[in-house]
């Protein structure tokens, strides 16, 4: 693990809410974590969590309806929240860069896949001529496992996996400090999501960047982050290190989300299936959002947010967070 | 998964999952095939052709599970159109033995798929459903829960409206949307996905059909209702004995599906066997590369890298040879040479399609 004094970014309670004609959605609330550089971190939950409204207000790519009520994003000390939006422009791409969902749906059809990358270099300045940028997407194309003689097709000439890899390129072409890939191989078949996270982590290491995944699948999480975050209605209640979280998780959601999840190996254990839906953002439970869901909410749990409970190496927001050793017959 | 046998001969086949045809299979598949064309016009042949099904061949008995794995495009959800025929084949057969069945073509003979059509289809589909993969799409925004739901009854004209209102309050009731009555009147997008879901296995059960081929039910889910719309899809089959085909690309949700596992590669099945002795004993060089790409969710656990070449190949024309073998680690020049292998039982109930095992 990386030296964790040498800090990339810091979110300090961070809230985020959107205004619509059904009221006020609180789509973030009071996120606070760091991140080493050259470390991975991972935001788990379901949709409607949170996790990529956290990723947008990153990158400050914001609905005109959003609203951010309170907290700081430090990026190397600075804070890139009030930035202009112009002072912003210089950061995306070199500083912040992000692998999109729907990588199916960010490349230009009508445009060569090298010609987009290309354009990304130029409009950074990153290279100062035109070869030197031309060979860089070519050692880009190459770090992700693409032969640079596809440079000059077009998205349409290329296969989901291959989209997924040109995209990764392009978020890795100014040299970022810090990539945010949400849900990047969600559309993936196994064995193409197998060779790309492989060759993101061979990157992050090789180029000490960092990077956040966001994704719903908690296997992924396991196997390509250091520190991962589990998100419920807005907020982070669990965070620590990877081993440690899903080694003994000590927040109710994250054994439920745990134990809901088939595996291939190991014994074939009944699954347990979270009981109710995500709560509706707009109108929260009092207390603890999971209340609702938890086979151990009580009253106090109904009534009150529970504090951080710090548990080894990570903490855990939950009023009877679950201790490893006493583990609750069911 | 098997229910026990009951009525003998009925004509009404609502007793759906007996063993009334003595262990023959409820469905059986033989040398199925399905050839796309490419190219060709109105006036002019096609060009050549995209083999999405090649020669496939397997059973499923009544009231299994059968699950058919693999990556897109190697042809697992044709298959699935092919047996509720959705789509006709290029080759082949597909034979059906309905518990207790009557309505069959001649008595005691079973269904050719090829030969069902005009009204003997609308009796087949009394028999054979299909869930599909996305419940936004699968269902029509402006048409009510009930509507929804009670749509094959009266399709298959069955009851009155009383009998449907019946049918349908008792299905929501098993499929776990309760309180009945308040979901009746409901339309799809007041529902979560897990609701649409679980209101798409309500439509293809209301009928007590025999054999359900149900395409990815999970994928579009969240987490934490799949998990819920797997086990109901389960105790359905205990209890309604309704035997599955079950497509999927993700291996560990058909571990927790389905009694056996099909793995199909470039439209031939190339691995079957029971569950557990697949997922604990693969053979096929392609089974036990996706079986170590598939991620684990312990940390403590170092997986091994995938022994797989290359990308997937073309299925346009593809050569004779073995699909797998530009990208099989253990290819030969035996291989190279020979026409793609033929499914071979290694121990009993094990098919393995390959030279080298």
């Amino acid at each position: 693990m990386t030296d964790r004094r040498d800090t990339l970014l810091r979110v300090d309670g961070l809230s985020l809410s959107y205004q619509t004609r059904l009221g006020e959605i609180q789509a973030v609330r009071d996120v606070s974590f760091e991140l080493a550089r050259g470390s991975a971190l991972g935001l788990v939950g379901e949709s409607g969590c949170g996790k990529t409204s956290v990723a947008n207000c990153l990158m400050r790519l914001l609905p005109d309806n959003a609203r951010l009520s309170a907290g700081r994003v430090l990026l190397d000390g600075q804070d890139v929240l009030p930035l202009t939006e112009e002072e912003m422009r210089l950061l995306r791409w070199r500083r912040i860069s992000m692998v999109f969902q729907a990588a199916m749906n960010v490349l230009d059809p009508v445009y060569r896949v090298g010609r987009q990358i290309l354009e990304a270099i130029e409009t950074h300045g990153v290279e100062s001529t035109d070869t030197a940028a031309k060979e860089r997407v070519a050692r880009l194309f190459r770090m992700v496992g693409l032969d640079p003689q596809l440079m000059e097709h077009y998205p349409h000439e290329f296969s989901g996996g291959m989209r997924q890899r040109a995209v990764i390129a392009m978020a890795l072409s100014c040299d970022p400090d810090l990539m945010i890939a949400d849900e990047p191989t969600t559309a993936l078949d196994v064995i193409v999501q197998d060779r790309i996270l492989r060759e993101l982590k061979a990157i992050q290491q090789q180029l000490a960047m960092s990077i956040i995944y966001i994704s719903h699948d908690i296997a992924v999480v396991a196997e390509v982050t250091d520190v991962v975050g589990m998100m419920y209605a807005g907020r982070l209640v669990e965070m620590g290190d990877t081993s440690d979280v899903f080694r003994a998780p000590a927040h109710p959601y994250t054994a439920a989300l745990m134990a809901s999840f088939p595996s291939v190996s190991g014994e074939r254990r009944p699954l347990t299936s979270l009981p109710g839906e995500p709560p509706n953002l707009s109108d929260l439970p009092r207390g603890c959002p999971f209340h609702p869901r938890c086979a151990y909410a009580t009253d106090v749990c109904r009534t009150e947010y529970p504090p951080q409970a710090r548990y080894g190496s990570h903490w855990v927001a939950c009023w009877h967070p679950l201790d490893p050793a006493l583990v609750p017959q069911s | 998964m098997e229910s026990a046998s009951n009525t003998p001969e009925t004509p009404n086949a609502e007793a759906a999952g007996s063993n009334a045809s003595d262990g023959e299979p409820l469905v059986a598949v033989h040398g199925l095939t399905k050839l796309f064309p490419v190219g060709g016009g109105p006036f002019r042949k096609p060009s050549s052709f995209i083999h999405a099904v090649d020669d496939v061949s397997f059973q499923l008995g009544h009231g299994e599970s059968l699950g058919l794995v693999g990556e897109s495009g190697c042809g697992k959800t044709t298959v699935g159109k092919l047996l509720v025929k959705l789509l006709e084949p290029t080759g082949g057969e597909i034979l059906f033995r309905f518990a207790g069945d009557a309505a069959a073509p001649a008595a005691e003979t079973p269904w050719d798929s090829a030969a069902i059509r005009g009204r003997l289809l609308r009796s087949f589909r009394r028999r054979v459903q299909m869930i599909f993969q996305d419940p936004y799409e699968s269902m029509n925004p402006r048409r009510t829960i009930y509507d929804i739901i009670s749509e094959p009854l009266s399709v298959q004209g069955m009851g009155d409206v009383q009998y449907r209102v019946d049918r349908v309050l008792e299905i929501l009731t098993l499929v776990g949307l309760t309180p009945a009555g308040a979901f009746l009147f409901r339309h799809p997008h007041e529902l979560s996905g897990g609701q649409r879901q679980r209101v798409a296995i309500a439509r293809a059960l209301v009928i007590r059909p025999s054999f359900v081929v149900a395409d990815e039910p999970t994928s579009m889910l969240d987490v934490s209702s799949r998990a819920g719309v797997m086990s109901l899809m389960q105790d359905l089959a205990t209890e309604l004995g309704v035997a599955y085909l079950y497509v999927t690309h993700d291996l560990a949700v058909a571990r927790y599906m389905c009694n056996r596992i099909a793995v199909m590669y470039l439209g031939k099945v190339v691995e079957l066997a029971e569950t557990e002795e697949l997922l604990r004993n693969p053979l096929h060089p392609y089974t036990k590369a996706l079986l170590s790409a598939v991620p684990v969710a312990d940390p403590g656990r170092r997986r091994q890298v995938p022994d797989i070449r290359g990308d997937l190949t073309t299925p346009i024309d593809p050569p004779s040879r073995c699909r797998f073998y530009e990208r099989c680690p253990a290819a030969t020049e035996h291989c190279l040479n020979h026409p793609h292998p033929p499914a071979e039982e290694k121990t009993p109930g094990h098919l393995v399609a390959c030279y080298e095992v």
